[in-house]
């Protein structure tokens, strides 16, 4: 079955286009990493694709729907760290459990089902000595790792990550990628935006190359070894954008 | 127990405390929405529009308290609705759009013929002149305002963390925003008679903001703001009976007394 469809996508901000045209077809069970450099429109495409951006033209659909029509839950996204208040008053298991409340009703108590989700998700990212520290307590890396059990306690049907192994340790980067491969076995589809260019052969079934187009898509070898790709890498080595 | 007792003596004085009690838990349940998201700005801004809504009022010869509360909707409606559409931060939008009815008050007034608004009640309050029609419309509101944060426990909490990740996984954010909006303008409005347009930002920030200082976790931070707030209330009417002295401010001041004891406190601890 077809989880992400985007044909002819466009989003424009003011007289810029941040995406332009974009076709894409994820499947279940299919990861996707999407390469470019800052500011080719990798996390409005993932934002696009969440319902959070309303395209100007054309078509994204998420399992035949728009994502704004989709059932509460069937989304888990996990955005660039800085992009909460850390000093918020809540611990990793609050944060965690927030993956929980789409599915509960106002009058609904945390079941014993949403906590065994909950600490199951804690414990995957080997979050259990941090579950009851204050978030601001947390690295960076900790901080992404509980973004992540955030999504994974949410059970969504597609799940989208915009560049979860920023400031990441290779330890917690092993973990992420047994993980979310792990998930993506099971069938969920997973859509990453990502720097990390090292490893993209492990991490996904295909990658896309954008700067604000499509430029390539593919393999992940292929595209990596392709003339798009390596038109990135030139641009990147002489802006600095992206670590190759 | 005599010195607790003795202002229960008097009727109106048994429905300032009423009054204060209900004000100050529930400025203390909004106000812990209000710290965290950064909203301070807002309960002076909602305060100083509904103004337009009670010179309105006087020249429609209509009961002040539904036309300050009616402004105070329209007014926390537009400002969610410039901030969401317009792409103008919500601070600006407050700044734009409670300037412009405050504005339109005393607009309105200097064309009046002649006006006899009591404008030092509105500005300072004046909790020991709560009828009991007053009373009833406060406790009314209060359990409404009440009923909605308890349903909208969870959302609302998602949506001020993280408001992005909330709407993503399909909580209606936009909307909730707006009913925080409308319940933030309707606490203002049962706490004007009390405490004024000037002393309700106070009675909305400080509470929430000295248990901010006290605990690093939502619900106790709720708590917390509760019990302060419900002291502060009923404490600062005490004192103003007292120390005779004028109610609204007792309350605030007492407020920010506790306030630096948390931030002391915490320092310390």
């Amino acid at each position: 079955m077809i989880a992400v469809r985007a044909q002819g996508l466009s989003v424009r901000f003011g007289g810029t286009a941040a995406l332009d045209g974009i076709d894409v077809l994820v499947s279940e069970g299919e990861a996707l990493g999407i390469i470019g450099p800052n500011g080719s429109g990798k996390s409005t495409f993932l934002k696009t694709v969440a319902g959070l951006i309303r395209p100007d033209s054309g078509l994204i659909e998420v399992f035949g729907k728009a994502p704004r029509d989709l059932e509460p839950g069937a989304i888990g996204y996990v955005p660039q760290v800085e992009e909460v208040d850390w000093h918020f008053p809540v611990s990793v298991w609050d944060v965690v459990a927030m993956g929980r409340f789409p599915y509960l009703r106002p009058w609904d108590r945390y079941g014993a089902r949403d906590r065994s989700i909950v600490d199951a998700a804690i414990d995957a990212l080997g979050l259990r000595p941090l579950a009851n520290r204050h978030i601001s307590h947390l690295s960076g890396g900790q901080q992404q790792r509980a973004f992540v059990a955030r999504a994974l306690a949410q059970e969504p049907r597609l799940l989208l990550l915009d560049e979860p192994t920023t400031g990441v340790d290779a330890a917690t980067e092993d973990a992420l990628l047994a993980l979310i491969r792990e998930r993506v076995h099971k069938g969920l589809p997973v859509l990453m935006a990502t720097h990390d260019l090292d490893r993209a052969r492990e991490w996904f079934d295909r990658m896309i190359v954008l700067d604000h187009k499509v430029l390539a898509s593919g393999d992940p070898a292929a595209v990596l070894e392709s003339g798009a790709y390596a038109g990135i890498r030139e641009h990147t080595h002489v802006h600095g954008h992206m670590r190759v | 127990m005599d010195v607790l007792l003795a202002p229960f003596a008097y009727d109106f004085m048994q429905r300032a405390f009423v009054a204060a009690l209900v004000v100050g838990v529930l400025c203390s349940v909004m106000g812990t929405y209000v710290v965290l998201r950064k909203l301070s700005f807002i309960g002076d801004g909602i305060a100083h529009a509904s103004f337009a809504g009670i010179v309105i009022a006087y020249l429609r010869d209509a009961n002040y308290a539904l036309g300050a509360g009616a402004v105070a909707v329209l007014t926390a409606l537009g400002i969610g609705f410039v901030n969401r559409r317009g792409g103008v931060s919500l601070d600006t939008a407050i700044g734009v759009l409670f300037t412009g009815a405050f504005a339109l008050g005393i607009f309105l007034m200097s064309r009046a013929p002649r006006y006899s608004i009591d404008l030092q009640g509105y500005l300072f309050g004046n909790i020991l002149a709560v009828s009991s029609t007053d009373l009833i419309t406060i406790v009314g509101l209060g359990i409404l305002v009440a009923i909605a944060v308890v349903i909208l426990y969870r959302p609302l909490l998602y949506s001020s963390f993280d408001p992005i990740v909330a709407q993503a996984s399909g909580i209606p954010v936009p909307f909730i925003d707006y009913v925080l909006l409308v319940l933030l303008a309707l606490t203002i409005i049962v706490s004007l008679e009390s405490v004024g347009i000037v002393l309700v930002a106070a009675l909305l920030v400080t509470p929430a903001a000295a248990a901010a200082q006290l605990t690093r976790r939502f619900a106790p931070m709720m708590a917390l703001s509760v019990a302060i707030g419900a002291f502060c209330s009923v404490g600062g009417l005490y004192l103003s009976y007292y120390l005779q002295s004028a109610s609204g401010a007792t309350i605030v001041l007492l407020a920010t007394l506790v306030f630096f004891t948390a931030f002391g406190l915490r320092r310390v601890l």
